[in-house]
């Protein structure tokens, strides 16, 4: 009853063309991001911020570069984690080298770098497919696990193999409490799924989408397939590598190559998978699903007063989480976007059967 | 020009109701998968402004044919001019920049996108705004956006397909589809235009709407079109010239009613008796 179109009259392609086309969609989204930068800086803890929303938003930012290579382009990478250590060990490096360098350029700077090697990497999908190029994208992996723990450079020349960075600030705001890590990771968050969502929508990401779709049509059509899938590869990367600079800069503060291991790979491509491929909205849905879950699972038993020892919680939680998981994908194997979106098409009608 | 003329020009075709220069000239195709060879010895040419139809019965290259076209496929053998030009080893997307676009015979729309987006990908060549440009959606890129989605518009309108240009294209009947595929390759405003069975599997109605826009996009936008199809009568009405493959051999050439005498064609559609 609430949600739709109905008497929203759209007299021009650009009012056709906004990434909310539906009046209570705005109001929603405007609702959400008053929660999200005014209402949750008032009211969190601690706890929340550090445990709960930073990772999350991080995680997200992550799967969403990771998603417009593989939900978008169609071409699937295990290398994320790489990436996103490329990112991290590279502003660290811009960091530590040269003196006064500003955090947000230096963030940039290591989402570059990111792409150079993401790029470098995807140089393959031009030749191989599917699983094949997923095994040559493993590569980038084993490739920065090598590289960052064994050559002393990256690291500074760190005893420990393990570096830290302290004392952020963006414009002389430094970044010590929760709250305003959490606000620097949301705005950066915004920024880019933001940009994001204008690429997908436009030339670049229907270039992406048709090589996704049917490759042999894109290049028939003129798209040159060596450009789609690298710049596929590139503006993911980049994203990635932002992603990993947040994380090892704000979420982690020290950390060590194994913070990058091919688990991070993993976990991202699943949150993809489960968020909804080719979907920036399911970045976040399936970055909640995968982040948060977990924890509130592990608060019921807690909750509802049943006596349960902490190790049997841990491994009922890792029980019920799979077979969530399963059950999502029989559900709709295209995600939890696509369960929203039918959801909403749903909504547009209801009461009323059709 | 007046009725008697009108009637005159219609009383005359075909042959030579269009006689526009010689845009695309094949010269001793041979194509070859290792030992197969599909393609063999084969020289046309194709008219501006005119209906070029390839027939032949099934495996006889025809689709092969309209891969060395708009290279997908390399021949290994023979030369291809084009305008005027000898045509070097080129990559399909060139191909799209040279003016040549295509449908192909099972169809090959993008699944996972809408009829709107699978249109306006036809159109990326003419689109020149840059990723930065597109990612801030901001100026060049928006207005470039709009005035594409314009001439979309146009294609949608044109084929008459307004009420699912939202609809992912999976969800459409197989006819929807195929108008639409027809869509994208018009939407790229191609001078040489490749279909490739653009009625296999449709119903008469749908074969009378297929023929119409086909006839349309000649007439209105003097679109070359080398056209595939197995339907004798729509091929027989609406091409100014035919060209008959078989076993990756050409048999015959020419008006359609001169195909339809030719033996050769007669004996390899119909068995010849021994």
């Amino acid at each position: 009853m609430l949600y739709r179109e109905n008497g929203q009259f759209k007299t021009s392609y650009a009012a056709d063309q906004q990434i909310f086309p539906i009046f209570q969609e705005r109001w929603a989204m405007a609702l959400l991001l008053l929660v999200a930068f005014v209402v949750l800086p008032l009211v969190g803890s601690e706890y929340w911020f550090r445990a709960i929303l930073i990772p999350f938003l991080i995680l997200s930012l992550a799967a969403l570069g990771l998603n417009i290579l593989v939900g978008y382009c169609g071409q699937i990478s295990l290398g994320t984690g790489a990436f996103m250590a490329v990112g991290a060990y590279a502003a660290y490096n811009f960091m530590v080298r040269i003196d006064g360098m500003p955090l947000i350029v230096a963030m940039l700077l290591g989402g570059l770098s990111a792409t150079v090697i993401g790029v470098l990497f995807g140089i393959p999908s031009l030749r191989i497919k599917g699983l094949y190029l997923a095994v040559a994208t493993l590569a980038a992996q084993f490739f920065t696990d090598w590289a960052f723990l064994r050559i002393g450079w990256f690291t500074n020349n760190s005893s420990s193999g393990s570096v830290s960075m302290a004392r952020l600030d963006v414009f002389g705001v430094p970044i010590e409490s929760p709250v305003t890590k959490y606000l620097f990771v949301l705005t950066v968050v915004c920024v880019f799924a933001l940009m994001a969502k204008n690429l997908v929508r436009s030339a670049i990401g229907r270039q992406w989408m048709a090589i996704r779709d049917m490759d042999v049509a894109a290049a028939v059509i003129g798209i040159r397939p060596m450009y789609a899938k690298l710049s596929a590869f590139a503006v993911s990367s980049f994203i990635v590598g932002v992603a990993g600079v947040l994380w090892a800069f704000i979420h982690l503060g020290a950390w060590e190559p194994a913070a990058f291991s091919i688990d991070r790979s993993f976990q991202l491509l699943f949150m993809v998978i489960i968020g909804g491929l080719g979907s920036i909205a399911g970045a976040f849905l399936g970055a909640g699903f995968i982040v948060l879950l977990p924890l509130a699972l592990d608060q019921i038993p807690h909750l509802l007063g049943i006596p349960l020892s902490t190790a049997t919680i841990t491994h009922l939680v890792h029980m019920i989480f799979g077979a969530l998981i399963v059950f999502f994908l029989i559900v709709e194997p295209h995600g939890l976007a696509k369960l929203w979106s039918v959801g909403k098409q749903k909504l547009r009608l209801w009461p009323f059967p059709h | 020009m007046d009725m008697t003329d009108m009637n005159a020009a219609s009383a005359t075709t075909p042959p030579g109701r269009r006689q526009g220069e010689v845009i695309l000239d094949l010269q001793n195709i041979s194509l070859r998968f290792g030992g197969v060879k599909a393609l063999t010895d084969i020289s046309f040419n194709v008219r501006e402004h005119e209906i070029r139809s390839i027939i032949g019965p099934n495996g006889a290259g025809k689709s092969s044919m309209l891969n060395v076209i708009n290279g997908v496929y390399h021949p290994q053998e023979g030369k291809i001019m084009y305008r005027g030009q000898e045509r070097q080893r080129l990559e399909p997307y060139m191909a799209a920049r040279q003016g040549i676009a295509r449908t192909f015979q099972n169809i090959a729309l993008f699944k996972g996108m809408s009829v709107l987006d699978n249109i306006m990908t036809g159109r990326n060549l003419k689109m020149k705004s840059n990723l930065f440009q597109q990612a801030l959606f901001w100026g060049a890129a928006q207005k470039e956006e709009i005035a594409h989605r314009e001439k979309v518009e146009e294609v949608i309108d044109f084929l008459e397909i307004q009420n699912v240009r939202k609809t992912p294209v999976g969800q459409l009947p197989y006819g929807l589809q195929k108008r639409v595929e027809l869509g994208r390759a018009l939407a790229a405003e191609p001078s040489l235009l490749l279909l490739d069975e653009p009625m296999a599997g449709m119903n008469v109605e749908e074969k009378q709407d297929m023929c119409r826009f086909i006839l349309d996009v000649n007439d209105q936008f003097g679109t070359t079109i080398v056209l595939i199809e197995h339907d004798m009568g729509v091929v027989m009405d609406i091409s100014d010239r035919v060209v008959v493959l078989d076993y990756g051999k050409k048999i015959g050439d020419g008006a359609p009613d001169e195909v339809r005498n030719n033996e050769d064609v007669i004996s390899a559609y119909l068995g010849t008796s021994h």
